[in-house]
This record gives C-alpha cells, sequence and structure tokens, in this order.
C-alpha cells in the first residue's frame, strides 16, 4: 500500500533519513519503532510531503506519491501528527467540519462522535480548550472523517494518562478489525506490538530490524540494542 | 456647551471616517500577511492604483464606474502580481520578500507617473452624497458618512464570513497552521491566491473611496503605507479583529492627537506603536495566540 525505497530527507542543511525503506501492507497495521530522534516523525512528515524528499521513491498504492500535501490527502492519507495540530481558532465542530465537509464516505459526524462521545460534549468548545486527551481524540476523529484508506498516526499517546491511552488504544484496535490501514509511530512499546501486524525499527534514519510483532515482542536482544527497553 | 459637544462629535466622525479607510487597506494586508507569512509593502501601492483607476473610469462613466471597476482592476492587478512574483517568492524568506515588494513599490510608482502623468487628479463625489447632512446635531459631509458606512459594512461581511461560512473557516485553519490545513485536503494554494485577490480588490476600494477626498497623486501609496503598518502591527497579525481595532486605535489617535496636541500629534501614534511593541509586541488581537 505505502512503500519508501532509499528515502534521504531532512530539514534544511541537515539530513535525517538515510536510504529509509519501508512497506505497510493494505489492511494491516505497520509500527515503526526507534528511539528518541531516529528519524520516525522525519519518516512521516516526508511521506505527508512536509519535508521534500531528497533521494529515493515513495509509492501510495503502486503510484508515485504526490508532492503537495494538499493532494496527498487527495489521495486518501490522514495525518494525526505528533503535536496533534487542533486550530486554535476554531471550534471543535469546525474543526470536525474541515474534513467532513471535503471527503464523502462512511465515516460522518455522527459516526466519529459515536467512537469518541466525549467530543460530542465539546462540539462548540474552542480547539484549545480541551484537554490532552481530548485534543488527540479530535485529531483522531478529524483524520477518519477524511474517509482515509490510510491513516498515518505519530505517538497518539505522547503525554496521556493511563486511562487516556487505555481509550486510544482500544478504538485504534476497533479501527484495525474494520480493516482499515495504519501506519503509527510509537514510543509506547507494549501499545504498538499489541495493535501492530508488522513492526520496523529505525535507528539514524534507517531500518535497522524488519519483523512481525509477535517477532519483536520475543527478540530481547533487538529490543535492548535498539528501543533500550 | 453645546458648541463644543458639536465639535467633538464631528472630530470623531472624522476619526471613524479615517479609520474606515485605513481598515479598507489592512484588512487585505493583514490577513495576507498571517496566511502566507507574506510581507507586501507594495499593498501601499495598490490603493494608489485604485485611485488612478477609479479617476480614470470616472471621467467615462462618472463616479460609481470608477466605485466598481477600481477594485476589480486592482484585483487584476493582483492575479499578474501573484502570478509572476509573489507565487515564486513565497519561500524566499521575509528579507527578499521586503526587499522586492519595496522595489515594486517604486516600479509601480513610476508605472503611474508614465501613464498618468505627475498632475494630480481630482475626482467628483457622485450629487447626492455631495452635501452635507444633520447627524447627532452636526452637519456633516454625506460622503464622509458613506465611507463610514461602506467600512463597517465590509468590516460586517468579512466578520460574517471569517465566522460563520466554510471559507471562513479554512481562512482561520490555514493562518493557525497551513500545513496542517494542507494534510486535512485545503487548497492552501488556491485559498492564499483568492484572499490575495480580495485583499487587492479592497485595497482598490479604499483608493476609490479615498480619491474624492484627496488629491490622487502617484505617492498617495506611499503616504498610506506606514498608517497601515502600524494598524496591523498594533492590532495584531493576521485577525480581522486586529484590523478593525488598530484602524480605530490610529484613527482616533491621529485626529484627537491633532486637536488636542497638535505639537504632538506625530509623535503621539508612534509612541503608542512604541508601547504596544513593549508591552503586546504581538499587537492586541493577534490570529495566533
Ligand atoms: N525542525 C527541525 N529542524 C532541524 N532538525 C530537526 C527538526 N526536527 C527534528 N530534527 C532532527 O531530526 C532528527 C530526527 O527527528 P525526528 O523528529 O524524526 O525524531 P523521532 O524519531 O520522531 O523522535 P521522537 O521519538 O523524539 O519524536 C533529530 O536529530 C532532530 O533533532
Ligand atoms: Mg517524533
Amino acid at each position: 500500500m505505502l512503500e519508501l525505497n532509499a528515502v534521504n530527507s531532512g530539514y534544511g542543511e541537515t539530513q535525517v533519513l538515510y536510504g529509509m525503506g519501508l512497506r505497510a501492507e493494505a489492511g494491516r497495521v505497520l509500527a515503526i519503532l526507534g528511539r528518541n530522534g531516529a528519524g520516525k516523525s522525519t519518516t512521516l512528515k516526508t511521506v505527508m510531503g512536509l519535508l521534500p524528499l531528497r533521494d529515493g521513491q515513495i509509492t501510495f498504492e503502486g503510484q508515485a506519491m504526490p508532492k503537495r500535501p494538499y493532494d496527498i490527502a487527495k489521495a486518501g492519507i490522514a495525518y494525526v501528527p505528533e503535536t496533534r495540530d487542533i486550530f486554535p481558532s476554531l471550534t471543535v465542530r469546525e474543526n470536525l467540519e474541515i474534513a467532513s465537509k471535503r471527503f464523502d464516505g462512511a465515516w460522518t459526524m455522527d459516526r466519529v462522535l459515536d467512537l469518541f462521545p466525549r467530543l460530542g460534549e465539546r462540539l462548540e468548545n474552542g480547539g484549545t480548550q480541551l484537554s490532552g486527551g481530548e485534543q488527540q481524540m479530535l485529531a483522531i476523529a478529524r483524520a477518519l472523517l477524511m474517509n482515509p484508506r490510510l491513516l498515518i498516526l505519530d505517538e497518539p499517546t505522547e503525554g496521556l494518562a493511563p486511562i487516556i491511552v487505555k481509550l486510544i488504544h482500544d478504538k485504534l484496535m476497533e479501527l484495525k478489525r474494520e480493516g482499515l490501514s495504519m501506519v503509527l509511530v510509537e514510543q509506547n512499546f507494549g501499545f504498538a506490538t499489541s495493535l501492530a501486524d508488522d513492526v520496523v525499527v529505525v535507528s539514524k534514519g534507517q531500518v535497522v530490524w524488519t519483523g512481525s510483532a509477535e517477532a519483536i515482542r520475543a527478540d530481547t536482544e533487538a529490543q535492548h540494542r535498539w528501543l533500550g527497553v | 456647551m453645546s458648541l463644543d459637544l458639536g465639535f467633538w462629535t464631528l472630530q470623531a466622525l472624522n476619526a471613524l471616517q479615517l479609520s474606515m479607510l485605513l481598515f479598507l487597506l489592512s484588512i487585505g494586508l493583514t490577513v495576507i500577511f498571517g496566511l502566507m507569512h507574506f510581507v507586501n509593502l507594495a499593498h501601499g501601492a495598490l490603493y494608489a492604483l485604485g485611485a488612478y483607476f477609479a479617476a480614470s473610469a470616472a471621467a467615462v462613466g462618472g463616479y460609481w464606474a470608477g466605485f466598481f471597476l477600481a477594485p476589480v482592476a486592482v484585483a487584476g492587478v493582483g492575479v499578474l502580481l501573484y502570478s509572476g512574483l509573489i507565487q515564486r517568492m513565497r519561500k524566499s524568506g521575509p528579507m527578499a520578500q521586503v526587499l522586492v515588494t519595496f522595489g515594486l513599490i517604486f516600479a509601480l510608482l513610476d508605472i503611474t507617473r508614465i501613464v498618468w502623468g505627475d498632475l494630480a487628479l481630482g475626482l467628483e463625489v457622485p450629487s447626492f452624497l455631495a452635501g452635507r447632512v444633520a447627524l447627532l446635531g452636526v452637519e456633516y459631509p454625506a460622503y464622509r458618512l458613506f465611507i463610514i458606512a461602506l467600512g463597517l459594512a465590509i468590516f460586517a461581511a468579512l466578520a460574517f464570513v471569517l465566522s460563520r461560512t466554510q471559507i471562513g473557516a479554512m481562512i482561520r485553519a490555514g493562518v493557525d497552521n497551513d500545513a496542517m490545513a494542507a494534510c486535512l485536503g485545503i487548497n492552501v494554494e488556491r485559498l492564499f491566491f483568492i484572499v490575495f485577490c480580495v485583499g487587492c480588490a479592497l485595497a482598490g476600494l479604499a483608493g476609490a473611496v479615498a480619491a474624492p477626498l484627496l488629491s490622487v497623486t502617484p505617492d498617495m501609496g506611499l503616504q498610506i503605507l506606514i498608517p497601515t503598518l502600524i494598524v496591523i502591527v498594533i492590532g495584531g497579525l493576521g485577525s480581522l479583529k486586529g484590523a478593525i481595532a488598530g484602524s480605530l486605535i490610529f484613527g482616533f489617535v491621529q485626529t484627537f492627537g491633532a486637536v488636542l496636541a497638535p505639537q504632538l500629534a506625530s509623535v503621539l501614534i508612534y509612541a503608542l506603536l512604541a508601547a504596544v511593541l513593549v508591552i503586546r509586541p504581538v499587537g492586541l488581537f493577534p490570529a495566533k495566540g
């Protein structure tokens, strides 16, 4: 579904990705693991067209990935960034409508509010009046309203209380059961490997380990070496 | 006492009229800046062009021909500027943008000189706006009241569009975070282009309505630029609220300053600007908190 091949990318003068390569399969969840600063977020930003692809290829459903984030969104990829990026000058409702009015499909306003009833109680609140957990729910709900074929999430549990982490986990599990393809970047090893089918581990802008979620759970040597778990 | 009151009413209306003119100019500049992070110093030159277009069109078809044609013509110039220059300079950083649009001021200034000459042009107001109207106990020029009403109407229309419509939400989202807006399938480039053209049209409209009040000269754009920049710095970048608040503050401080403390009048607004920059460097109502 999504394939990166020998991708180089970075910020201005600084190169961060050195020949990054990975594959996310349709209907499956791929977790990208790795230590702080390994280049996980940089990989996702490059996929989303937020950073220029300096070298290598990115394909989505067999086609070359478009360059502009706008075209990438239209191609069917939704992105939940590490910083959530809720629009502060928009209400919760407007944050959701920005996506729902632009994309049709099975995910409707009613359905995302069923998934996250908390958001329903906050519709007229400003985007910044939400707790961290609510912001994460809003970011996920907004992404779902794009009716994507691939959902990309960057550390959805970062900074959240355990009970919210559990809730996000259950909701993402629901989405997985429905067959939504996902790419998930996570620091929370347990969270990531219980959701994911496939795992890649990234270090210094390259993939250093590839395998299944069970395999990495069993491979304490790899965990220790690449993740410091 | 009643004479006094009339005098102050008159000054307040004058202040309001100046504010509305500045609002028409600053709203375009501030939203373009907020959305595109683009410093268009040539915005004032577009105002001057609007006045010239209006004067020329009015010479043929009367005041209203100028009133309606000038914004369209200036938006047309905006389209040329956008596709020829600004689109290419989107990523070139503020220094290059300031230099290029600063240069553009003088290019446009010379173009107006070549086309229309150095002599000041005049523009007659339509006859039904030519007289004075009794209002709040004073006789006030109808045309100036028309400018006040026009400014308020445009403020109300923009406030409605920005706060209640989908395109308004898209613009606010784009000002907040253009990268995320694009990731959500908003065509930000097209949004920039539309907002830029509307901003140009409003600058043209400001020039057209200001033309009968002053003589139309090539450097009128340069004269209005500094007040407009002060308005958006005081008001805070990118927001409608900031543009209207900044315009009102500028209009009233300038007008009442000239009456109450003529020797300080020219310093007063700069002192206020300095105070705002010290106390609230982001301005009073910036789009990004
Ligand atoms: N905006 C930026 N400008 C320059 N360098 C950056 C920028 N953002 C990140 N980097 C650098 O790029 C490298 C990879 O960062 P990245 O954000 O991809 O890491 P990550 O794997 O997502 O880590 P984390 O788990 O901390 O989120 C780091 O060395 C970081 O310092
Ligand atoms: Mg990261």
